[in-house]
């Protein structure tokens, strides 16, 4: 009813209580391409959708180093995105000048945290359009975190952002709580399940998909193309299977597809 | 803003006033063996006879300084802020000795930098997550690590001690008993020791500064026995 | 029973012709909708209880803090916009070490509150900023005794024996008017806050919720604190007990 009386200026607070202009920006990140983060005990995976603008250009980076233990993967307007990836990598180079150690990633977060909600109490400034999903690493184990433009930031062990991002949480919401013990393969391998229920029948391929992972032991790192396609195929080779394997059986309740090998049916 | 240097022309330390003298600090089995006299000089006047001059800093840290002892309490005076502010992220990680280290190492060498250092020798020891640590930093900003350090006189006393006897994994009697040895040392060569110590250790557990004490020593010597001998009046 | 203020609402500086500040106003409406914010003095210490709402199962434990300490003998705990509530954190811890760095003893918590009361009062003041979007329980420990305030986004600052903030305050207040607080030790208190917390979710209407609790007492060593893992689940279990009782009859 009030709002487009309020929701003009980011400094205005609506009658029910609320500050449209931040929840707006919220919408910028719905708006973006979706991204994936993953958490076991041991290892973080990202995983992002890249649109091109065009075939003849490349794709916009979504997955940005912060240092070698820490990573963002973002879902918005990714100039905003870049400009607080720099400022984290700035505040990571900081810590590590002054302490000689990596700054924990819960603390991390909670600086990026502070600096989006001044955004959203100035009326000079607009609000971050950007939501970022931080993975990273520290003492503590492997940590997965989700800031959003309001200036939160929440912990999670599985979370999906962007366009579509619906259909990536409802995947990850029913297999989430087996996250912890998994390797870092199957982190993957879920991740980029995740993402195909994002692309909602569009075909996956790495070309369209990126994948990066962080863990103990293993820095930060985008995984290549190729390494990426590998894995994509291979996850097709398996569903395939899957399907052959219950369409051939009609009378047995096949509970287990990884039971038979696909030669054997039909 | 205005700063003191603008307002009054140029401030800067000079030379210490009240100084504490060397801290030896060494690796044991179990973490971390510190040990400092208790006297405070005023050049050459033994003014202070009870300072503290080691502290625990935080859950995982010893600091011992040698010379001038206000800019000690001012480091004190930092790092408990800096503390403070680890505890109360209350998140499961906390500064380690490594980080306090670098960044004393970061104050000290920056303060050297405007010509105003403060004038300390700093032993930072600590155990974290099983790891034990040693480092120094001088009032020049220079820092190291080693099995076993020593500042001020102790660097040349003590330290060529540490270097034939130290070893990995002694026990704590066996570690205390090396410290005294150096101890002793220092109180019989360096004039600004005084015979009252303090030994502090830390290990994975937490941290105990013990109360002081003092050792024996031995002025016997046939040397000492009759000065006047061969010198009439002397003593 | 609010007349709407259309026309004079838009801005913190423009008053409507009833002498309102609508703004503040609609500010202390977030803190409404957020979960309940619990506070109480005991004869030994303060007890802080927050009702966190969990808005997906994917959210880890312990994750979104809403009770923060801003010195070793005093904390807050925040209802409403969880962003907000961290800036006014940020400027309690700095003004708690800039008053120790002067006056060389601990900040008393009347002056902490003071502090940020004026600092939240600032933001509705100026048409460039907004007031903030959340109510805070300051609580803390020092010469004086034990001490609770609570700090509303219009920067009105009192000290209360018992104060709850955020959707089920009113059901909480009850609640807490019940208790004999200058007879209960901080043990017993933590108990009571987590039955009231408990008893005051509403099920149906909210998901699930995680309790965080903290205390500044005689047992704490008069600092500021987390309740210890072992007596907050002694209190859950309590609370749910309780629950089942109420349900039973």
């Amino acid at each position: 009813m009030f709002r487009n009386q309020y929701d003009t200026d980011v400094t205005t607070w609506s009658p029910a209580g609320r500050l449209f202009q931040v929840e707006y920006a919220m919408e910028a990140v719905k708006q973006g391409s979706a991204a994936v983060g993953l958490r076991s005990r041991t290892h973080v995976v990202l995983a992002t959708v890249n649109k091109a603008a065009s075939d003849l250009s490349s794709h916009q980076r979504k997955v940005f180093k912060i240092d070698d233990h820490v990573g963002v993967a973002i879902a918005g307007l990714t100039a905003d995105g870049r400009v607080l990836s720099r400022y984290l990598r700035n505040e990571c180079i900081n810590h590590s000048f002054v302490y000689e150690a990596p700054l924990p990633v819960g603390r991390l977060v909670v600086r990026l945290a502070d600096k989006a909600q001044v955004c959203t109490q100035r009326s000079w400034k607009r609000p971050y359009g950007v939501g970022l999903l931080v993975a990273g690493l520290d003492e503590l184990g492997a940590h997965l975190y989700y800031n959003c433009p309001s200036g939160n930031y929440f912990e999670y062990q599985a979370f999906a952002i962007g366009s579509r991002s619906q259909a990536a949480k409802t995947y990850l919401e029913r297999r989430f709580e087996a996250f912890d013990k998994y390797s870092a393969e199957e982190l993957i391998k879920d991740a980029l399940f995740a993402i195909k229920e994002t692309l909602q029948g569009e075909k996956l391929t790495s070309s369209i998909c990126t994948v990066a992972i962080v863990g103990i032991g293993e820095p930060f790192h985008i995984i290549s193309e190729q390494a990426v396609q590998e894995m994509v195929d291979a996850l097709e080779t398996r569903e395939e299977a899957t399907a052959e394997q219950s369409g051939g059986d009609m009378q047995d309740e096949s509970g287990n597809p990884d039971a038979a090998a696909p030669m054997e049916e039909i | 803003m205005a700063h003191d240097e603008d307002v009054a022309g140029s401030e800067r330390t000079l030379y210490p006033y009240v100084t504490g003298t060397s801290v030896i600090g060494i690796k044991y089995k179990d973490g971390i063996l510190m040990a400092a006299d208790t006297g405070g000089s005023y050049g050459s006047t033994l003014r202070y006879k009870s300072v503290e001059r080691m502290k625990v800093i935080g859950k995982h840290s010893l600091l011992g300084a040698s010379g001038e002892i206000s800019d000690f309490q001012e480091i004190l005076r930092y790092l408990d802020e800096l503390i403070l502010y680890d505890n109360m992220w209350d998140d499961g990680n906390s500064l380690g000795p490594k980080e306090i280290h670098n960044y004393l190492n970061r104050v000290m060498y920056n303060r050297r930098n405007k010509f105003n250092p403060l004038w300390n020798s700093l032993v930072l020891g600590g155990v974290k997550n099983g790891n034990k640590y040693l480092g120094v930093v001088t009032m020049l900003g220079a820092h190291y690590e080693d099995n076993h350090v020593a500042t001020g006189f102790g660097n040349h006393l003590a330290v060529p001690i540490l270097r034939s006897e130290w070893k990995e994994g002694m026990s704590f009697e066996e570690a205390v008993k090396l410290l005294e040895k150096c101890l002793l040392v220092l109180l019989y060569r360096d004039r600004s020791s005084i015979n009252k110590f303090q030994i502090a250790k830390i290990t994975e557990e937490g941290a105990t500064i013990y109360p002081a004490y003092s050792l024996k020593t031995f002025w016997g010597f046939s040397a000492f026995q009759n000065p006047g001998q061969f010198a009439e009046g002397t003593w | 029973m609010s007349s709407i203020g259309t026309g004079y609402d838009l801005s913190v500086t423009t008053y409507s012709p009833d002498g309102r500040l609508f703004q503040i106003e609609y500010a202390a409406k977030a803190v409404d909708n957020s979960g309940t914010v619990i506070g109480i003095k005991c004869k030994d210490g303060i007890v802080m209880g927050v009702e966190k709402l969990i808005a997906s199962k994917m959210l880890l434990a312990g994750s979104n803090r809403r009770i923060h300490s801003v010195h070793r003998h005093s904390g807050m705990a925040v209802a409403g916009l969880a962003a907000d509530g961290r800036q006014i954190v940020t400027r309690a811890k700095s003004e708690a070490t800039n008053y120790e760095r002067i006056y060389g003893e601990p900040i008393p918590v009347k002056e902490l509150a003071d502090r940020v009361a004026s600092y939240v009062h600032l933001c509705t003041l100026y048409w460039w900023l907004r007031p903030f979007g959340c109510g805070v329980l300051v609580g803390g420990y020092d010469r004086d005794g034990p001490q609770l305030y609570m700090v509303e986004p219009s920067g009105i600052s009192y000290r209360y024996f018992g104060a709850a903030l955020g959707k089920g305050r009113q059901a909480a207040k009850t609640e807490i008017e019940k208790l004999k607080l200058s007879e209960l030790t901080c043990r017993q208190g933590v108990i009571e806050v987590a039955k009231i917390i408990y008893g005051i979710h509403d099920e149906a209407k909210d998901k699930a919720f995680e309790l965080e609790m903290s205390w500044v007492c005689e047992e704490s060593d008069r600092q500021h604190q987390k309740v210890p893992d072992d007596l907050l689940e002694q209190a859950k279990e309590a609370a749910k007990a309780a629950l089942e009782e109420m349900d039973a009859d």
